[in-house]
Formats: structure tokens, sequence, C-alpha cells
């Protein structure tokens, strides 16, 4: 996993609650065995239409909306635990999301490949969509040291939560199976002592 | 002291060790695997030179991608037999048996795991799809875990975990005629909605729960992620016990005693506290519907569309009702529908297919319905001929295929075509769950079988 870095970015704003890990990658993508490469088909059904022609409706067909850092309604991430769906986020340039509410298993997979999940009140949320509606090239400052999220255009400022194992983790790029694999002796006493299961 | 939920004592006999201001590292008893979470896993293992940690510990199948006709021949989609190949290889690499395809064990990983007896009560249970939560009905902490997870399990049985909050969730009295457990958790679904369970695991208690067959109690705790839980699970009794022994894996003989002797101690403990408790009166459950495009947007048969979701705000809410060609207001009963699926992890077991065989038994379907049977596992197709039920349903024109996950999330060619409604006995009802465009219609097994040979959709309490 690389290191993660502090992000300075205008953000794609998706006010949509309740996206499902279906949306952000369909089940007929989900057939290669490799992690690259999903990005080309993030949001697949809702950039395209049936017939392949693009939906210039949809937020990552514009390009006034661009950036490293995805802004979502509640909910975000529900569903299947494909970790394709983080892969696909993180494969498509985003280094952050941010929502008032995320769905545990996308939380986990997000943090496990470097995409930080920002987790911020809904008034919070509420105001840098209206920032980013007045402004689409809204600047956004991430710093996961300081634990903050700062809305430039109009000097709004957050903290936010995040476990500081997995802070660690994220700042110095290691990954949970490393740290598993050093563990093999305990584990192994463990199971020397209990029998069941 | 302290009193202790079932979930405590599990989760406590099974942790390794506890970093400071950090997750458990938390043993996994079993880990299931299948051919879509698990190829970048293997990688990961190869890359890094690493073994399967326990490979006895590790049960595969095939179920995701496979087609349910004619198994017996090569995978046609290439991708599907890519994948499927891959996961041979890895198994044959990794010195892993494998359920795979023309194997009498293989299915749906949430149906093999039970009917084998490799799920047992107080186990922790993890696989890489998020409808682990179905083994929660023997006393299981069971969840679905990402393919980052899988690799960590692969290479050490643990995971690092911090323990989520707890739910309870009680149901008592009696179902009504006509409504089964997948209508008990579709309401308590469209009462709580898509989140309502995050960051939660859930217990279900109580008499409703109590009196259901371990088959129900499967489709019950299944469905628990759809809440957004991390899992849901019912404390074992007598019911399960029974379930268990003699099955293939199950311990044997004096195993089997001293085994069940530790399960009599896996209940939550007289006033031990919950962070989130719910009740609700199984009286008031009827046949339920999903009419949107998540599994919170539900409602009993009788009642009519709402105007607006307490799940989503206008615009979700909105787009939901466009994609599914439904108006605000509406009452279900009389859709039209042309397909009826019976299947996947949530409702594929053989009281499933008794339940469907019984009510069209010298019935038809209607003309303009295509009707699929996915059996849950081989064990399930064998099941189901043995007791003539492929005849029975042969006979009212539903097709009995071969085991998978099929239409449930068509990865394989079982899909619903673009703007046609499915009403489904699977998990999910997200836009193009069923293929690109398809409109899914969550329900019952009963509902279901009722809906096709109606060609509508029913009441099936009235007909």
């Amino acid at each position: 996993m690389e290191k993660f870095k502090n992000i300075n970015s205008t953000a794609v704003p998706m006010p949509m609650e309740n996206i499902d890990t279906d949306q952000i990658i369909p089940a007929r993508f989900l057939k290669a065995t490799t992690r690259e490469g999903f990005g080309e088909n993030l949001f697949i059904d809702w950039r395209e239409q049936s017939d392949g022609a693009k939906n210039e409706d949809f937020v990552l067909n514009n390009n006034l909306y661009q950036g490293q850092i995805l802004i979502a309604g509640r909910n975000f991430g529900c569903g299947s635990s494909r970790e394709h769906a983080a892969w696909a986020l993180y494969d498509y340039g985003f280094r952050a999301v941010v929502s008032s509410f995320f769905a545990d298993i996308f939380k986990g997979n997000a943090l496990n490949n470097g995409l930080l999940p920002i987790t911020v009140s809904p008034e919070f949320l509420n105001q840098i969509f209206k920032a980013i509606e007045t402004d689409p090239k809204a600047s956004f400052a991430i710093d996961l040291e300081k634990q903050t999220l700062i809305c430039k255009a109009i000097d709004l400022q957050t903290n936010f939560e995040i476990n500081p194992y997995k802070k660690h983790c994220l700042l110095n790029g290691l990954d949970d199976t490393d740290f598993l694999v050093s563990q093999k002796s305990k584990i192994e006493a463990f199971e020397a002592a209990h029998v069941i299961g | 002291m302290h009193k202790k939920t079932l979930f405590d004592k599990i989760w406590n006999q099974h942790v390794v060790s506890k970093i400071e201001d950090g997750p458990d590292v938390l043993y996994i008893d079993r880990h299931f695997i299948h051919e879509v979470t698990s190829p970048q896993a293997f990688d990961g293992l190869k890359k890094r030179g690493l073994s399967l940690f326990r490979k006895e510990k590790t049960i595969a199948t095939a179920d995701h991608n496979v087609p349910t006709l004619n198994q017996h021949l090569p995978i046609k989609e290439a991708q599907s037999r890519f994948q499927v190949d891959t996961l041979i290889k890895n198994c044959k690499d990794f010195g892993l048996e494998l359920y795979g395809l023309g194997h009498p064990y293989q299915g749906i990983v949430h149906v093999i795991g039970p009917e084998l007896g490799v799920t047992q009560p107080g186990m922790t249970i993890v696989c890489g799809d998020s409808h682990t939560s179905t083994h929660g009905a023997f006393g299981c902490i069971a969840f679905g875990i990402g393919t980052s997870q899988v690799e960590q399990v692969m290479a050490s049985q643990s995971l690092l975990l911090n323990k989520p909050k707890q739910m309870r969730i009680t149901i008592d009295g009696n179902l009504p005629k006509g409504v089964l457990s997948k209508d008990l958790i579709l309401y308590v679904i469209s009462k709580l909605g898509t989140g309502g369970g995050t960051g939660h695991f859930i217990e279900y208690a109580g008499s409703t729960i109590r009196n259901l067959s371990m088959e129900a109690r499967m489709t019950v705790c299944n469905m628990s992620i759809e809440m957004g839980a991390r899992g849901g699970f019912i404390a074992p009794d007598q019911t399960t016990f029974e379930y268990v022994k003699g099955r293939t894996f199950a311990p044997k003989g004096e195993s089997f005693d001293t085994a069940l002797e530790y399960w009599k101690t896996l209940y939550t403990e007289d006033a031990a506290e919950f962070d989130t408790e719910y009740h609700f009166d199984a009286a008031d459950i009827e046949p339920m519907l999903t009419y949107g495009t998540n599994p919170g947007m539900g409602i009993k048969v009788s009642n009519n569309i709402p105007s607006s979701s307490h799940e989503s705000n206008d615009a979700s809410f909105t787009k939901a009702l466009n994609y599914m060609d439904l108006q605000k207001g509406e009452s279900l009963i009389g859709k039209k529908i042309n397909h009826v699926f019976i299947g996947s992890c949530t409702n594929a077991r053989i009281e499933d297919l008794r339940i469907v065989a019984n009510y069209v038994n010298g019935k038809q379907k209607a003309d303009h319905v295509l009707a699929m049977v996915v059996p849950g596992s081989k064990i399930v197709e064998a099941q189901a001929k043995a007791e003539g039920l492929d005849k029975v349903l042969a006979a009212a024109g539903f097709e009995l295929r071969e085991p998978g996950c099929s239409a449930c999330l068509g990865m394989n060619e079982d899909k619903v075509p673009a703007g046609e409604y499915c009403v489904s006995t699977s998990n999910r009802n997200f836009e193009g769950r069923q293929g690109p465009g398809a409109r899914t219609i969550l329900a019952s097994p009963l509902t279901a079988a009722a809906a096709a040979v109606a060609g509508e959709i029913v009441d099936v309490r009235k007909m």
C-alpha cells in the first residue's frame, strides 16, 4: 500500500444517498483476477446509458467537477463486500471519500487500500455540497496527521475521527497482513490453548 | 458482575491479543472462499511467499460465476471460465480441496457450510461475501470481509477487528398465515432502513425466532447486512443441535457430546445490556414486497407505495421510483411481472423449494412468466429430485436449474432484461443487480410462486 499523502484538491459532489457497491462497480465487472483497471468501469451504469452513450447529466461526465475527493450522501458503500469498489475509486484517482455515514465493510476496505473515508456531520456535509454548488472549483485540504478537513472557499474546518492504528498504517503505507504474519507465534499459542472450534 | 451477551462470549473466546488504542486480533475458525473475491488474495500470498496458514479451516467452492445449465460442459463465457479456472489452479497450488463444478458438495458458500456441518455454534466464520451473516443462524459470529482481509485470514487465520456495538431485535408471537421468515426480515429492514444496523452486530431473539426452523433462521440472519449490520445471529438451541448432529463434518460420538456441552453455554445472560434494542410483534407482519432500489424500501402487500421514505432524501427516492417505473401511492397488487427467480443464499434451501412446489402443485405458471428455480447446492438439488419436487415444478412450468448464485447478481447468463420486473427471493434490489436495467421486487418464496402462477403480484393470503 502507498503512503497516504495530504490532499489539496477540488472535489466531486454526489449527493445521492445509499450509494451501494453494485453502483460503484457492477457485478459483471468483478471477473478480473487482478486489482488494477477497475477505474474504467467506476459507476459505469450511471456514466453510460444502455446503448453506451454518455449520460451527460452524471457528475463524472461533467468536466466542471474533478479532483481526488469524492463527496457523497449518507450511507455510502452499502451492500456487497466487494473490495473492487475501493479499488475502482482509487484506480479512478480518488484518494478520499467524504460522507456523513459509511457502510462498515466499505469503510474497512477503503482503509486497507489507502483510500481515506472521512465521516463529517450532516450539517457540514450540506455546507460543503452548497459550497461546491456555488463554486465547482472550491478547494479542499485534508491533513491526515492533524485529522482535519478544510473547505477553503467558505473557510470551514472540521476534525475527523480515525482509529490511531489505521492512521499509523495509512501514514506509513503498512498493511494488516504484514502485522498479522508477525503475530504467528501468538496465534499458534492461542490455537494450542483453545481446542474448541 | 457485568452480564455477558452471546456476542461477548464468542468474541472474547477468540481474541488472540489486543492492540493498544487499536483493534483486537481475532481468531477465525472457518474461512469460506469462492472464485470472485479470492484470486487477488491468493496472488498476494504468492507475492509474499506465504502458504495457506490453516488450509484445513478453509473451504472452497465455485458459485458466483457458474452457469446453471450444463455444468458438465466447459463454461462458455471466457471471463467466468478464467475466474473459475483460476480458483481451480489456486486450490491446487495451495493444496486445498475444492468443492467445484462436478463435486457433490458444490453450491452457494452459505448453503453448503451449514448443510455439510462445517458451520457449528460458537464459531467465528468469515468469507469474502457480505451474506456470510447467514451462518449466524447457528450462533456464530459470521460476517463478510474484503479481499485484503481474505488474504489476511489465508496468511494468519486471524483478522484485526474493532468490536462492534451490539443490537438486539426481539420478535414475539406467531407469524400469520402466508407469512414466512423472509417477510419477517424484509419487515424489520423496512423499519430500520439500510443503514439502521450499521456499526452493530445483531442478536435476533423472541418467541417468533425460537419457533423458526434452522433454514428459516438462515434467511433472517442472511439479510442482516441489508440493514448495514456487521452480522446477525441467533443463540443456538435444541433446534440447532438437532440440525447439526449427524452432518458430514459435525463432531461425532464423544466429540459431539463435548461440543454440545459448550454450545449449551452460548446464550445471552439475563440483564445483559445492548447498545440498541428493538421489539416487534409478529402479528403485525404481512407478506412483504420491495418497491424501490434498496432492501429498506419495502411495504406490506396490503399497503401502497409511500410518498417519501425515512430511508433517503427526495432526490434519491424519486430516482428509485423512476428506475422501477412505479408511482407514489400505487399498490403493487396487480402489477404484471415477467420473471420469477427462486434462489440465492437467502432462499434456495430444500424448505424453500418445498414451499414453492407445494404451492404450484397442480397449478400452471402464467404464459408470459419465466420461472426459474435455482437450488442452493448439489445436495439440495439431489434432495429435491429424491422428493419428486423436480417433477412438480416441471409440470407447473418452472425450470429447475443447477446450483449457483445465478440471477441474484447476474454474473453468469441468468439475467433479467432491462425494464422488466422480476419477483425474486434473493436479497438485493439495487439498480442493475439482476442485469442492467432490471427491476427487482424482493419477496418470499411463497409470494414469488404465487406471482409466477398469477402472472402478476398477488396477496398470497387471498389465493
